[in-house]
């Protein structure tokens, strides 16, 4: 046997344990695998359950600790079944789990259990870019005297840096007062038919803030954020909504830090 | 005991003799208003693996008044596929950024293919996994310029292909690569009764000289398909009775050795962990003649 052959058998050798070991750890309806057993003449049914319980109620209680407002909106109940179900799908691919839950949003919204909460994945994509800004690098917010010192003639031309932890969530459901009424342990709000809200999550520094779009806001942000000069972005949130006011627009985004440095385009 | 453990950097003050608490933000304030640092205290590496934010502020501010040990659960050792070079980068920084007093690892591995299945997994124990374990630590070691501690694991079942205990297998790997251990007595206790050996008879072959860090944990009761207890690792109670007996008859015969209590999950207070530190720090400090050296009567670690 050449020393490839051998090194490739010893790969295939290693392999087989957590080949044999895995499958069965999310698939409730797989055999015990039998690579393993009690001591003695014990069974590992049991045993191996102890894996496959780790593995599921840990992972559900990740989603839960991402998720509170959307746990609290569903119920516990609800949510953890909901949770289980996509963990099944979507297991980690990483083990930094502060970065599960991205697709979740997307499987609530197709989740048919929860059709009769369409506001639900909203309220998750709101928790989830929470914890996306919790995490995200630090950066100094741009200043009002920083945007101040542009030339007035070269404003037009401006193009902003988005901070690291700057997210939007648009909804045609009030998604964030919902989040914001469940977020916490208090009385959490009634859910009424209220109006659409666009969401801007930043943490200019250690706190992480949501707040609400004006009209426009999110088309203008959006525009700004993937490299739209300020005119353009200006353009397009007025003819998205023509009562975008911009002068507010400005001071909203630059209170909140959604950016980091504006230049005009080189 | 001197006062340099192994896999231990060089730290002004000796961390032989101190009792360390599991790290969990909420309890930063508590600890700065405690006064003077008493305790060194464990982070999971990966739950500072972000870019930013509050966990970085927060380790920032602890370590510039308290020793900090890294404690990485994700790395995968254990596991036949190759270390995630991402996650051994990030590692990297870390113990650059925080120069930790300590790290460890597992005896385990959590990823196969793409998924993370976020807990610790049991490996057979042969010359193939040995060889290949050896190379993970190897890698690990050379990426951080320093030595790890492997911790041993707590095990539910047993592997049919194992041709070697698990203390001959740790041994082994530290002989290998050089790397410290990380003796966990909990574990040590809940692999004993699950599996049907004598916890002290394990202790007595394992190489207490290459253990440079001590945890010690609360567990839970379950039974096993005979319907016999099965004791899960569970890091959220207390440290059981027989698992401090374990302790003073390691510290009795090793001296003292910096001693992590864990508590992961229904944590209590700030007073609630530090008292349960204190308690170690109690044996930790204790001459070695006054130390229970159990003896036949001690049943309940003998568990077979």
């Amino acid at each position: 046997m050449h020393s490839s052959e051998r090194r490739e058998r010893s790969c295939e050798e290693r392999q087989s344990f957590a080949a044999a070991f895995s499958p069965a750890l999310l698939n409730p309806e797989a055999e015990t695998p039998l690579v393993v057993t009690g001591p003695g003449k014990k069974a590992a049914v049991k045993r191996y359950n102890v894996y496959r319980n780790n593995v599921t109620v840990s992972l559900i209680n990740v989603l839960a600790e991402i998720f509170p407002a959307t746990q609290r909106v569903a119920g516990s109940e609800f949510f953890r079944a909901m949770a289980r179900s996509h963990i099944r799908v979507t297991p980690p691919t990483s083990p930094l789990l502060f970065e599960y839950g991205r697709d979740f949003a997307d499987f609530i919204a197709r989740y048919e259990y929860a059709r009769s909460m369409p506001w639900l994945s909203d309220i998750a994509r709101i928790e989830r870019a929470w914890l996306d800004a919790y995490h995200a690098a630090d950066a100094s917010a741009l200043t009002a005297d920083a945007l101040a010192s542009i030339a007035p003639a070269q404003l037009a031309e401006v193009v902003f840096v988005p901070h690291p932890a700057t997210r939007l969530v648009c909804s045609r459901f009030p998604a964030l007062s919902i989040f914001a009424a469940n977020r916490s342990d208090g009385t959490s709000g009634p859910i009424g038919a209220g109006e659409p809200e666009d969401t801007l999550i930043t943490r200019p520094e250690m706190e992480v803030f949501a707040r609400r779009l004006p009209p426009g806001g999110a088309v203008f942000l959006k525009c700004l954020m993937s490299g739209d000069a300020f005119g353009e972005a200006a353009f397009a949130a007025l003819q998205s909504d023509a009562s975008f006011d911009l002068v507010a627009n400005i001071a909203g985004m630059l209170e909140a830090g959604a950016f980091t440095k504006a230049a005009p385009r080189p | 005991m001197s006062g340099q453990t192994i896999g231990e950097r060089k730290h002004p003050r000796p961390l032989a003799g101190l009792a360390g608490i599991s790290f969990k933000p909420e309890h930063l304030a508590a600890i700065l208003a405690d006064g003077p640092p008493k305790f060194f205290f464990e982070v999971h590496a990966e739950n500072y693996m972000g870019a930013g934010g509050p966990p970085h502020q927060a380790l920032e501010r602890l370590r510039r008044d308290h020793p900090v040990s890294l404690h990485g659960v994700a790395m995968s050792l254990g596991g036949p596929q190759p270390l995630d070079r991402a996650h051994v980068e990030r590692f990297r920084g870390l113990v650059e950024r925080y120069e930790p007093v300590l790290v460890s690892e597992h005896l385990a591995w959590s990823s196969h293919e793409a998924t993370y299945f976020n807990d610790l997994l049991p490996l057979p124990y042969t010359e193939a996994t040995l060889r290949h374990v050896c190379e993970h630590i190897d890698e690990m070691q050379t990426a951080i310029g320093r030595p790890i501690l492997l911790e041993n694991p707590s095990t539910y079942v047993v592997f049919r292909d194992s041709t070697m205990t698990e203390t001959e297998f740790l041994r082994e790997a530290a002989r290998r690569t050089g790397c410290g251990l990380l003796l966990d007595l909990n574990n040590v206790f809940v692999s004993a009764v699950n599996h049907g050996y004598s916890a002290l008879d394990y202790l007595s072959d394992f190489p207490l000289d290459h253990v440079g860090e001590i945890h010690l944990a609360g567990h839970a009761e379950a039974s096993d398909d005979e319907g016999e207890p099965l004791l899960i690792d569970s890091h959220d109670g207390p440290v059981a009775d027989a698992v401090w007996m374990l302790f003073e008859t390691v510290i009795g015969r090793r001296g003292a050795i910096p001693t992590l209590v864990e508590w992961d999950s229904h944590i209590p207070g700030w007073h609630g962990l530090k008292a349960e530190a204190e308690a170690a720090k109690a044996i930790l400090d204790r001459p070695a003649a006054s130390l229970r050296v159990p003896g036949k009567a001690d049943a309940q670690l003998r568990a077979s």
